[in-house]
């Protein structure tokens, strides 16, 4: 991993972030990231993003939890090692609903956290992109990868200076 | 921006079609009453087929009802007498479900200091108005149908020496006797009003003079509101709806009941909301608003089935003939099993699924949709909880219970219009008014 080049532009105000955003959209360049130290109401809005695919990603995993607990529950209590409990049939729906619940719960958690790290670059493996150690203080960073924009990287810049960038710098990762 | 003193006008033609709704209604109801009518007089013909049918319930469950049941107090009442009365009751207990919650749900916004829902408190406030009509209606029918309705208003389940004696009615005297349940009854429902009017009055007070202090007024009325709110609600289910089946009792039932007035009292105030929009009016309430009360519908839906299934769940599991008679009542009756199961997927499956995704709960349409049918669906829960009790194998679904609900939904619109029309829409003054209209999720 080496050798993607990025724009950084460093802001003291969560105005002029937007503003920023708003002139490199404006001019058809595709922003990389957008770093804060609080969230910024609105900025998703700005950024143009799409509605988040998580909770498909929920919905489908907890969908294998109500399968796989119907499936055990049924096999085991009913097919496999069939057992009288309280006069009940041997295969009855009602006692089954909490495990399938709480299956159906705890599949969805996890597979959505586990979705959320790989989709955040959170997974173990992933090497940290630190652009700025600031923006975790009272800065605001807005990160552009160059080799993704046509535009020359001097009018990106220029463009972030102009929105009140205190300073751009390059990084490579 | 948009003007904060807009009044919803209650239109010459609204009145007009409130009026055929009503005027259907008792259409619907009178054709109800001459076929019921038809029917009863075959069923009398019949006398020995229900008696027979009655004696298979009560065998198959164990449970010796039949003495007093099958008895002469049977048969005082003409069959569809006693099925208006029934019907009178479920909509008297559904309807002031929703004049009741639209008082709690005010409350609350004003307990948690919440300012997504600013735009909507005037919609909830008209619809508390319903209470004082609710008063009469429901001490009126109790009065009249007190012996159809409710089993253990006889006076000779008590006497030692009458052949009808009922021991176990008898051990519950203490609470379930006619002075005490009156008086219950009369200070639920008035002290409910009366803090519903001392919250409405510092509401509007605060349109004319501002500040905060009306709020803080309010607020700490709210408190107290649902501190009392949370005993008598169980306590007005165990009365006006479970001590119909007075042998039978549920630990959950109070907060059951409360689950289902406080689904469908959401789901009024969301029609309301989405009817004055399309009208035009109240334009400060957009889609993120209604998304927090589309959530909420859903999760009350949620909550509403985690009450019915842990219900179910534990009598079923339990297997106590005591316990079970309530649901071989509603299940092994082909006039009621599909109710049992149109109620679940009514209000569970239905808005479980509809109401899933982001986008459902913004789009006013399908919120419109899901607002109606789980309206629809908690009515059928009432039904279930009265008519079995009251009417055993001799109720039915049909015209008469359709022209009674549109009956008290035509009085019931009436009444909330008429009173959204008298007061501002928005609460101009209200504290948390601005950041109602900043509110974005």
């Amino acid at each position: 991993m080496s050798g993607h080049k990025f724009s950084v532009g460093i802001f003291d105000h969560e105005d002029k972030v937007k503003e920023a955003v708003k002139a490199l959209r404006g001019e058809g360049v595709k922003i990389e990231e957008v770093y804060s130290p609080y969230a910024i109401h609105g900025i998703d809005d700005l950024l143009g993003y799409k509605m988040s695919r998580l909770p498909i990603a929920a919905f489908l995993f907890g969908m294998t939890g109500t399968s796989l607990a119907l499936f055990f529950l049924f096999w085991t209590m009913g097919y496999d090692w069939p057992m009288i409990i309280g006069g009940k049939n041997f295969a009855s729906l009602p006692p089954f609903i909490p495990v399938t619940f709480e299956l159906t719960v705890l599949l969805a958690a996890f597979g959505m956290v586990f979705t959320f790290f790989v989709a955040s670059d959170l997974k173990p493996w992933a090497r940290p992109r630190i652009f700025d150690p600031r923006i975790t203080n009272d800065k605001f960073a807005v990160v552009v990868a160059v080799e993704h924009n046509s535009k020359p990287q001097g009018e990106i810049e220029a463009l972030m200076r102009n929105a009140g960038a205190e300073e751009v710098n390059e990084k490579t990762y | 921006m948009t003007t904060f003193d807009e009044k919803y006008d209650f239109t010459a033609k609204t009145k007009r079609n409130l009026a055929i709704l009503l005027v259907a209604g008792v259409v619907l109801l009178v054709a109800g009453i001459f076929t019921t009518q038809g029917g009863g007089h075959e069923a009398a013909g019949e006398h020995a087929g229900v008696a027979a049918a009655h004696d298979l319930v009560a065998s198959t469950t164990m449970v010796s009802e039949g003495a007093a049941e099958t008895g002469a107090a049977h048969h005082e009442t003409a069959t569809w007498l006693k099925r208006l009365i029934a019907d009178l009751w479920i909509n008297n207990m559904f309807f002031v479900g929703l004049g009741i919650i639209g008082v709690f749900f005010f409350a609350i916004q004003y307990a948690s200091q919440a300012a997504w829902s600013t735009g909507m408190l005037r919609v909830s406030m008209a619809i508390g108005n319903w209470l004082p009509i609710a008063f009469v209606l429901i001490l009126g029918v109790f009065w009249i149908g007190k012996h159809d309705l409710f089993h253990w208003t006889h006076e000779y389940l008590y006497d030692p020496n009458s052949p009808q004696y009922d021991p176990i009615i008898a051990g519950k005297q203490p609470y379930l006797n006619l002075p005490f349940y009156l008086a219950r009854m009369v200070v639920f429902l008035v002290v409910w009003y009366m803090f519903f009017m001392y919250m409405k009055k510092h509401a509007l007070a605060e349109d004319l003079e501002g500040g905060v202090d009306h709020w803080k007024k309010i607020r700490s009325a709210s408190a107290w509101f649902l501190v009392f709110f949370a005993v008598s609600s169980s306590m007005a289910a165990w009365d006006w709806v479970m001590s119909i089946d007075t042998h039978w009792f549920s630990t959950m039932f109070g907060w059951y009941t409360f689950s289902s007035w406080w689904v469908s009292g959401l789901a009024m105030i969301t029609l309301l909301v989405i009817y004055l929009k399309e009208k035009g009016y109240l334009s400060i309430v957009n889609a993120n608003h209604l998304h927090d009360i589309g959530k909420f519908i859903f999760g009350f839906s949620i909550f509403w089935t985690y009450l019915w299934f842990s219900q179910f769940l534990l009598i079923y599991y339990a297997n106590i003939p005591e316990e079970t008679v309530y649901f071989v009542e509603r299940l092994t009756t082909p006039q009621y099993r599909w109710v049992f199961y149109f109620n679940i997927i009514v209000n569970f499956l239905f808005p479980f699924l509809a109401l899933m995704t982001r986008d459902s709960k913004r789009h006013m349409p399908i919120l419109k949709i899901v607002a109606i049918i789980v309206l629809i669906g908690h009515w059928f829960d009432f039904y279930l909880m009265v008519t079995p009790g009251v009417m055993k194998m001799e109720g039915g679904f049909g015209l008469m219970e359709i022209g009674s609900a549109l009956i008290f939904l035509a009085a019931f619109l009436w009444i909330v219009l008429a009173n959204l029309a008298k007061h501002p829409l928005i609460a101009k003054n209200h504290p948390t008014l601005e950041e109602s209209l900043h509110h974005h999720i």
